[in-house]
């Protein structure tokens, strides 16, 4: 095992400064002569606003400013886009209302930006946000997705309050498996709504600078230069070249920020309006609960056609996905492409068909969240694939291994438009079978039972598309944005490196784990690398970290800058070494002549080409090099989760009492990370089946507002996790890997919720909250008593 | 939060001075409620006066067949009394199941009986070991301190001094605890003294209460099967997202439960 | 105005403050230690926890007046003579953080934990970690962090 490059375990570098109270977010940043902003938050779900008084609220102590949406729209500002056109089934595109950054004539959620103030104080704005008189009319809300067509019209762009009504899949094929079936399962779904709650709430400084006619942005941002692409291309209208965003350490995301809010927007337009002076906002956590964008938000009916003896002939998916009050920046991709895509699973099912339809809501707007589609659509069919086995009285592990895609299928083209490059499902199965020890469980349930206690097993065979994304591809289907990836691997004339990459992290360990790389690609000493990013000044460009593309899609362009460096290299060793570059080989940081003991190694080079005094003929100096890399294909990781329960039939508790989870990533850089990123996708997973849920009451209030109410997991929630592996690599990209970051959080909810429907004998829906369960586990008592 | 004038009196005379002296000035305890409340400017107390300075206030001792404790001892220092401990084990382990760790090291007995709130613990436990609550003004008993959601029978101008737990001969006390604020849902406090059964219930109701059907039953046998065949009626408890009155009243019969096998041992 | 005096992180410190100012406004903005952080409003999430006078306690649930006259240990005064506290080391040992958001509180409360019990129980650890929220690591590290923390500092 190498001890710093791929495949080893190193331990983090950037823990130095968090360990210590020295990382930097957005929040600990503060610019001379900031101001601060406090926003005017809607406090009901939907109403005309008649008028917004804000002469109280402009007298008051320190205050500088009070914009409305009308002030923004005087200075020509646009509204936050979606960048993801979906195509409905009738060949026209989604609905598009606007979504200002302050509304104008109307509030449609509880949280909606109305208005803000700028004061010399955080407290003194906060003051004076209370003075700001606005007149609502109320309008009727619109809170349950089950409804929503029916009721009041949000939007004059969306009759029905309907975005689009989509299909993807061969509806004749499946109609006429199903009409061949010898079994037909069905499933009636909910699939939660849930708040992200990275730790770190939102926060952004905007501030402009008068001298220069330019802006710099810190902003809380996954992706930094998406985020000035969209601000700068479609809300405020600025020159991309004069637009600077920082996005430093940043506290989690989860998704949560990748997209283009309100509060930066105001705060950078607000900073040129008060001649420069820097704007900061920091969100309260109360802010996020209402105004960061959701996830997840499905009521699906679902129903699995069988032959006699399990076979898959057909699955049919019927889904409602609520869409919230405004189309946030990828909201229309979630439920569609990056769902309905995903649900043929590991399975052979030869005819899948889905019906999305995308409804708006009284309700803070959705969009990707940790697995972004994949997690739901891995709930629909791992949840129906075991109820399934249960209809059939079929072992729900062999059922799987029926229906599952054979080695030799691949690469596999699924009835959902996705071709899988390659798997290998039933090896993981099994050594997920061994480490749970499945041979005994009976004998499990039996102690259990004998302990007045309810034991459940529950599977979850699922898979991903990650690595996101081929631009064509998604192009073609309507992303607005090319999803490649950047690198510049640079190397200092004293043979150090600097990587700069468009790939940002927040908690993921990319400098870190590239810094393996490229010691590994380049044979330099680890510690003489250094990651950078998060800075739109100092990197070339990029897309982001989000749909665990970091290494698979950041990683490879690394990869190939490294490739260039390499390449370089050779001339300038040729030379050096008198020998024809097809002669010199590269390894372990040496350039050699092939087949002589003549070497030269690559700090030596790297100081030649700054100091070019002997140096190869029509060869620029420098050894600099940037790649972009465009995947061909989505990575499919693929895995087993198997999770165990007992549950207290007296109060309803849940105990999840083991877990195991078996991975296929492909190649591994540093399992370390690896195992971390699972460790924090199950518990997000188990949050969601066990305790966390968003709701909202009938008049649109959001009753989960904080952390009084809105459970998130806690250490004590938990068992230990254990954590194994397969591997195949992904055959397209130059690493092998395939992604980890959301494995977790897509194959966590269904385990958990087949162990617990197993122990109860009964269906029911997350969050498997302990009334409910108690509710079925006294009626399952009582019917074996009967 | 909304501003106000900062006060830390030395004495409970100038405390109560000073809660006279301001219609809208409120005490400050552990803070561990009030802040949290003053933050999301829910409360605009005009003046806070912060009785951390009052050394009369703070601490635990033994007095004849009962334990003081003073009502700016923090939860962690409940917890970790060895009178506490020794003589009411049950008050310990109540006190070291509030909230976290960090909320132990500044809420207070005196603050959380004096807010009130219908599910917080210790109001279970003078409740149910039938504790007298001294304030500045007088004496009150358990029976008459909590009065409803969030009230009690605390006059204007009146402060918690201290509350005197009877030493019982066996009491325990069992939570069922809210999945995100850790408050409890349920909790039961069960204490058996010389004059009979105790049933303090707290997280249920509005309000602390006695649950006389178990005590009478408890009395005649202080074991859990004299509870079988006692349903707890749901009518008047709390209901939420997170139990429904139904549950709640179950979970009573439940938790009432646990705690007589525990205070049985 | 007020005027607060306390030590903080060995050093002795006074300064005006508005009566309404917590004690993590104070640490942050006017004394610049920016390694406690603020996550939620309700004194749940525990990204602040501070020591004060020794004990762990959440610094957004405190006035800063309240901590006039202790002495308050933070994030940035725990690694001493530029040695890492053992808690510090095994947190970047056993991969104990993602973002690092709620690693200050997460590490003191840790901390406060092995004063009070040495030798903990995993049951016990998870238990004493009621008051922090972490979104990334599931715990798992922290947990077994903390365990090696023990181990570490009882040797």
């Amino acid at each position: 095992m190498p001890d710093s490059g791929i495949g080893a375990a190193v331990k983090r570098r950037e823990d130095f400064r968090f360990i210590t109270g020295r990382g930097r977010y957005v929040d600990d940043i503060n610019r001379p002569g900031q101001l601060y902003a406090s926003f005017v938050r809607a406090p009901i779900a939907h109403a005309n606003v008649r008028g917004i008084d804000t002469a109280e609220a402009e007298k008051a102590p320190g205050v500088v400013a009070v914009f409305t949406g009308e002030d923004l729209e005087a200075d020509g500002v646009g509204s936050l886009p979606c960048g993801w056109v979906v195509t409905d089934k009738h060949g026209e595109p989604h609905k598009a209302p606007p979504h200002w950054p302050l509304v104008r004539g109307k509030v449609r959620y509880v949280g909606d930006h109305v208005a803000v103030v700028i004061a010399e104080t955080l407290a003194q704005a906060r003051d004076a946000a209370e003075l700001v008189e606005v007149d609502y009319e109320d309008l009727d809300p619109v809170v349950d997705l089950a409804q929503a067509g029916e009721g009041a019209q949000l939007h004059d762009e969306a009759p029905g309050n309907l975005c689009y009504d989509w299909e993807l899949g061969d509806k004749a094929a499946v109609d006429a498996a199903f009409e061949q079936a010898a079994h037909v399962t069905k499933l009636d779904l909910v699939n939660n709504r849930l708040i992200p709650n990275a730790m770190e709430p939102r926060a952004a400084i905007g501030e402009y600078d008068v001298g220069s006619d330019s802006y710099t942005i810190y902003s809380t941002s996954q992706n930094p230069h998406l985020l000035r692409l969209i601000l700068c291309a479609f809300v405020l209208n600025l020159p991309e070249h004069k637009v600077r965003v920082v996005a430093p350490d940043v506290g989690g995301g989860f998704g949560s920020k990748i997209y283009a809010y309100a509060e930066e927007t105001v705060c950078t337009w607000a900073s040129k309006k008060l001649n420069g002076k820097p704007v900061k906002w920091t969100a309260e956590r109360s802010e996020s609960f209402l105004s960061d964008a959701h996830g997840r938000d499905h009521v699906t009916h679902a129903e699995l056609a069988m032959d006699a003896e399990g076979k898959f002939l057909a699955l049919k998916v019927d889904t409602k996905a609520n869409l919230g009050a405004y189309l946030s920046s990828f909201a229309t991709a979630v439920p569609t492409y990056l769902y309905a895509t995903l649900l043929a699973g590991q399975y052979a099912t030869p005819a899948v068909h889905c019906n999305v339809r995308g409804y708006f809501t009284s309700t803070a707007p959705v969009d990707a969240y940790r697995g972004a589609g994949r997690p739901e659509a891995t709930y629909v069919i791992e949840r129906i694939v075991e109820v399934a086995a249960r209809d059939m009285k079929m072992d729900p592990a062999e059922l799987r291994r029926k229906n599952f895609i054979q080695p030799d299928q691949f690469p596999y083209q699924t009835p959902v438009a996705l071709v899988y490059d390659i798997g290998d499902y039933e090896p993981t199965l099994d050594k997920a079978l061994e480490m749970i020890g499945y041979r005994d469980f009976a004998q499990r349930r039996a102690e259990s039972e004998a302990r007045g206690k309810l034991r459940g097993i529950g599977f979850s065979a699922y898979i991903e598309a990650c690595g996101i994304a081929p631009s064509a591809v998604v192009g073609s289907l309507g992303a607005g944005v090319g999803l490649w990836e950047s690198a510049q691997v640079r190397f200092n004339p004293t043979g150090s490196v600097s990587v700069f990459t468009g790939a940002h992290s927040h908690g993921q360990g990319h400098e870190t784990t590239f810094a393996q790389l490229v010691s590994e690609k380049l044979g330099v000493p680890y510690e003489q690398i250094d990651i950078v990013h998060g800075d739109t000044g100092q990197i070339p460009m990029g897309m982001g970290t989000y749909g665990s593309r970091s290494l698979a899609v950041g990683g490879s362009a690394i990869v190939k800058a490294c490739d260039k460096i390499v390449e370089k290299g050779k001339k300038i060793a040729a030379h050096l070494m008198e020998a024809s570059v097809d002669d010199i080989e590269f390894d372990g940081g040496q350039f050699k002549v092939a087949g002589t003991d003549k070497a030269k190694g690559i700090g030596e080079i790297a100081f030649t080409a700054y100091v070019p005094h002997n140096y190869p003929e029509g060869v620029e100096p420098g050894l600099d090099e940037t790649a972009f890399y465009d995947p061909l294909n989505f990575t499919y990781p693929a895995g087993v989760h198997i999770a165990e329960v007992e549950v207290d039939p007296d109060t309803g508790e849940t105990k999840i009492v083991d877990w195991v989870a078996v991975d296929d990533f492909g190649k591994v850089l540093n399992p370390m990370i690896v195992e971390g990123q699972v460790h924090g996708g199950i518990a997000q997973g188990v949050g969601q089946a066990l305790l966390e849920s968003a709701v909202y009451d009938d008049s649109g209030q959001l009753v989960t507002g904080s952390y009084m109410d809105y459970t998130m997991p806690r250490a004590d929630d938990f068992c230990e996790f254990r954590v194994g592996m397969t591997v195949s690599e992904c055959t397209h990209n130059p690493l092998g890997v395939k992604g980890c970051g959301e494995a977790g959080a897509i194959a966590a909810p269904a385990a958990l919720m087949n162990a617990i429907t197993d122990a109860l004998g009964a269906e029911i829906d997350m969050p498997a909250t302990r009334e409910k369960v108690w509710r079925h586990a006294q009626a399952k008592l009582k019917a074996a008593a009967e | 939060m909304y501003a106000f004038n900062y006060h830390r009196p030395n004495s409970l005379d100038a405390a109560a001075q000073a809660l006279a002296a301001n219609e809208d000035a409120k005490l400050l305890a552990g803070g561990q409620t009030m802040l949290p409340t003053m933050k999301q400017r829910l409360a605009m107390p005009s003046d806070l006066i912060d009785l951390s300075g009052i050394a009369e206030l703070r601490g635990v001792c033994e007095d004849g067949d009962a334990v003081v404790v003073g009502a700016m001892t923090t939860h962690a220092e409940v917890a970790a009394n060895e009178i506490v401990r020794s003589k009411i084990p049950a008050l310990a382990k109540l006190a070291d199941g509030i909230g976290d760790p960090q909320v132990r090291n500044r809420g207070t007995l005196g603050g959380s009986i004096a807010n009130a709130d219908p599910a917080a613990d210790y109001p279970a436990a003078v409740v149910g070991l039938g504790a007298t609550v001294k304030t500045n003004k007088r004496e009150i008993a358990a029976d008459d301190f909590f009065v409803g959601l969030f009230e009690t029978a605390l006059e204007p101008g009146e402060l918690v001094v201290s509350v005197r737990f009877p030493v019982p001969e066996a009491a325990a006390y069992a939570k069922f605890d809210h999945p995100a604020s850790r408050y409890a849902i349920v909790g039961v406090m069960v204490a058996r003294t010389g004059g009979g059964v105790r049933v303090g219930i707290t997280g249920a109701a509005p309000s602390a209460f006695r649950q006389t059907e178990m005590e009478q039953a408890l009395a005649g046998n202080f074991a859990p099967d004299a509870l079988d065949g006692i349903s707890v009626s749901a009518d008047g408890l709390n209901g939420d997202i997170h139990a429904s009155a139904e549950y709640r009243a179950h979970l009573v019969g439940v938790m009432a439960k646990r705690a007589v096998i525990a205070a049985r041992g | 105005m007020l005027t607060v005096t306390m030590t903080v992180n060995g050093q002795k410190v006074a300064k005006d403050v508005d009566p309404r100012t917590l004690l993590v406004q104070f640490l942050r903005e006017q004394l610049n230690l920016t390694g406690t952080h603020v996550g939620c409003d309700t004194s749940q999430c525990g990204a602040c926890v501070v020591l004060v006078d020794g004990k762990s306690m959440k610094a957004c649930t405190m006035l800063a007046a309240q901590a006039d006259g202790c002495e308050v240990t933070t994030i940035e005064g725990l690694a001493k003579n530029g040695e890492l506290h053992p808690m510090q080391a095994a947190f970047k040992e056993h991969h104990g953080l993602q973002c690092g958001f709620c690693t200050p509180g997460m590490i003191i409360s840790a901390v406060d934990l092995l004063q009070q019990n040495p030798d903990p129980s995993e049951h016990e650890i998870r238990e004493w970690l009621e008051g922090n929220i972490c979104r990334c690591t599931g715990y798992h590290n922290i947990v077994k962090a903390i365990q090696h923390a023990a181990q570490d500092m009882r040797s």
